[in-house]
């Protein structure tokens, strides 16, 4: 349940990061740290203290293996959702670089050309 | 026939994804041709599979709950039919108007990558490949917006991405809770699941995860923030199909697959929706009166529709439903026309603001006579689709005995009236300015859409009845049935 807490810890402090900072490039960090922390949460569910790695191998006890490997399956979705998040990493840093060439700033509130 | 056409529908534009940026490099004609071949061949499948029986692909023969299975149903076929038929139109009309902008190959290819994921949502038959595929189209568009690299269009997709990212991530939450409660992320499964379980704290977690990703990427009030200043910021194209058919299939589509199919239409979550919709309609209706931008009023009018379609969908009847997904098809056909039609206006008068125009009607007749027409169906003047979609909506919320929500939908519409008075009386109408004296009607490639389109706003009003028995009517009874698409998918009696 600790590990839980501590990651919705984590949640949180992205929530915050993504809320309360202007720099742009802070907001994309915090950005990351969410995405991280669902992530983590995933992995966490199906993890296993002392667990094994979900590799059958030959002459294994079916029972045992069942017992003490992990869960594969977050892992797989997890694999796929950090390949997501890589694609929106980059086209984020790309959308910060162009902003910077038209604004001169990293500043969010410096950026607010369009109306409400 | 359908198991064939079924991936293909996400196979194709992802092939032709690939196949426009290889030969783009060494002839950059190729964009728009592949395009139209792709979209026209994917509408044409869509078409289709609208007499194919309901199916499920099972992709590598591998049984659900363990394999991934793509399923189609009343409601995918529905979906897919306006997504294939917009993405078609839109194609066209971009042949023409793209070819101001450069770096054309790109849009070609970010337009049919986007078209892989709304077709991909629609099919979907588990959460998490939903998840990928919502993705994947929004990825596209959040691209798309920026695609000018004007200021203010990055502005607009810098925010559009940071509150994307939000709700895929809420989504991908969302499907980690009930994975961990059910142990599967197909969908037909989990719904077994669920019903076994309810009710549980930690699915009521889960459901508002839900609710906010697709609520945000529907756009509805109070998460609409991106969306006035995404639609209009993107090339007209775009903007036809992101208010016309993306915060549909992502979100609209997405959420009730997910209440109905998934939660066997919980009646919190339906509550949620329900004010959700009144709120956007209410919201978005009086922000538009305001705007001088022709294409934010437009976006502000999606916003107000889309509650339309929440309330429509919210209130849970059949007859509700029927009527949310007849204006959810009608939406996306005249909000498509006007945001087409918006372009072809910038394209000759080189401005979006209405005070600057006038007189149109003489100078451009195809494009102001359609105009006039998506004006009328949206606000809902017979004989066109707009007024019996709204209609149905109004008597089914009647017949809810949801009277507050009902007035609330009159009301609106009477306020959808006087802005789309004040778009005609600014744009069409009145004295036409010295500037524009000499401006021409937009190439024949950009009309031929408008006029379809137009042509469709007044068929689909008056063919209802047929519609409604060759689309609706099956696309309600696929949301309302939960145990046939559990029996459908898993092939147990339930």
């Amino acid at each position: 349940m600790t590990v839980f807490m501590l990651d919705m810890i984590i949640f949180g402090l992205g929530i915050y990061c993504l809320i309360a900072k202007r720099h742009l490039i802070k907001k994309i960090i915090g950005m990351v740290i969410i995405e991280y922390s669902v992530n983590l949460f995933l992995i966490l569910l199906g993890y296993r203290m002392q667990g094994i790695a979900p590799i059958l191998s030959p002459g294994q006890d079916i029972v045992e293996f069942a017992k003490k490997g992990v869960d594969p399956l977050p892992q797989a979705l997890v694999l796929t959702s950090i390949v997501i998040g890589l694609g929106t990493l980059a086209l984020m840093s790309a959308y910060t670089i162009k902003l910077y060439e038209k604004y001169k700033t990293f500043d969010m509130s410096e950026i607010r050309k369009l109306r409400g | 026939m359908s198991t064939v056409a079924m991936p293909l529908m996400v196979a194709l534009p992802m092939l032709f994804t690939v196949l426009i940026l290889i030969i783009g490099k060494f002839w950059r004609y190729i964009g728009p041709i592949l395009g139209v071949a792709c979209t026209a061949a994917t509408f044409y499948l869509s078409l289709l599979l609208i007499t194919a029986p309901d199916s499920v692909y099972q992709m590598g023969g591998w049984i659900p709950p363990i394999g991934i299975v793509m399923i189609l149903d009343g409601l995918s076929k529905l979906m897919l039919l306006v997504v294939n038929l917009l993405a078609f139109l839109v194609m066209i009309y971009s042949i023409s108007y793209m070819n101001r902008y450069t770096a054309q190959t790109k849009f070609y290819a970010l337009f049919l990558l986007m078209l892989t994921g709304m077709n991909g949502v629609v099919l979907s038959g588990d959460l998490f490949n939903l998840f990928v595929f919502t993705e994947i189209a929004s990825l596209a568009s959040y691209a798309l917006v920026g695609f000018g690299v004007e200021s203010e269009e990055l502005e607009a997709g810098f925010k559009y991405l940071i509150l994307g990212s939000l709700a895929s991530t809420a989504i991908l939450f969302g499907v980690a809770i009930i994975y961990n409660l059910t142990g599967t992320v197909n969908m037909a499964d989990a719904a077994n699941m669920i019903n076994a379980i309810k009710p549980n704290t930690a699915l009521v977690f889960a459901i508002g995860m839900f609710i906010f990703g697709f609520a945000l990427k529907s756009g509805l009030v109070p998460f609409h923030a991106w969306l006035p200043d995404a639609h209009p910021s993107a090339p007209a194209p775009v903007s036809a199909m992101l208010s016309g058919v993306l915060i549909k299939a992502l979100g609209v589509y997405a959420i009730t697959r997910v209440a109905f199919s998934v939660f066997n239409g919980e009646k919190v979550i339906l509550d949620i929706i329900l004010w959700f919709g009144l709120i956007s309609a209410f919201v978005g209706g009086m922000l538009s009166i305001g705007q001088d931008d022709i294409k934010r009023l437009l976006a502000f009018s999606s916003i107000s529709q889309v509650g339309y379609i929440a309330m429509g969908i919210g209130i849970g009847t059949p007859a509700g439903i029927a009527a949310a997904l007849f204006h959810l098809f009608n939406h996306a056909v005249f909000k498509g026309l006007l945001f087409l039609d918006s372009g072809a206006i910038e394209m000759r008068t080189g401005t979006r603001d209405m005070r600057q125009m006038g007189g149109l009607m003489k100078r451009m007749p195809v494009t102001s006579l359609s105009t006039v027409i998506g004006s009328l169906s949206i606000s809902g003047f017979p004989p066109f689709n707009g007024f019996f979609s709204k209609l149905l909506i109004i008597i089914a919320l009647f017949q809810a005995k949801a009277y507050l929500f009902a007035g609330v939908a009159i009301f609106v519409s009477f306020i959808t009236i006087a802005y789309y008075v004040k778009v005609q009386k600014q744009i069409l109408f009145g004295p036409l300015p010295k500037v524009y004296s000499n401006i021409k009607e937009v190439p024949i490639s950009m009309t031929i859409p408008l006029i379809t389109l137009s042509v469709i706003c007044l068929a689909a009003g008056i063919f209802y009845g047929f519609l409604n028995n060759a689309l609706f009517y099956p696309a309600t009874q696929a949301v309302l049935n939960q145990a046939k698409y559990i029996s459908m998918v898993l092939g147990i009696g339930g």
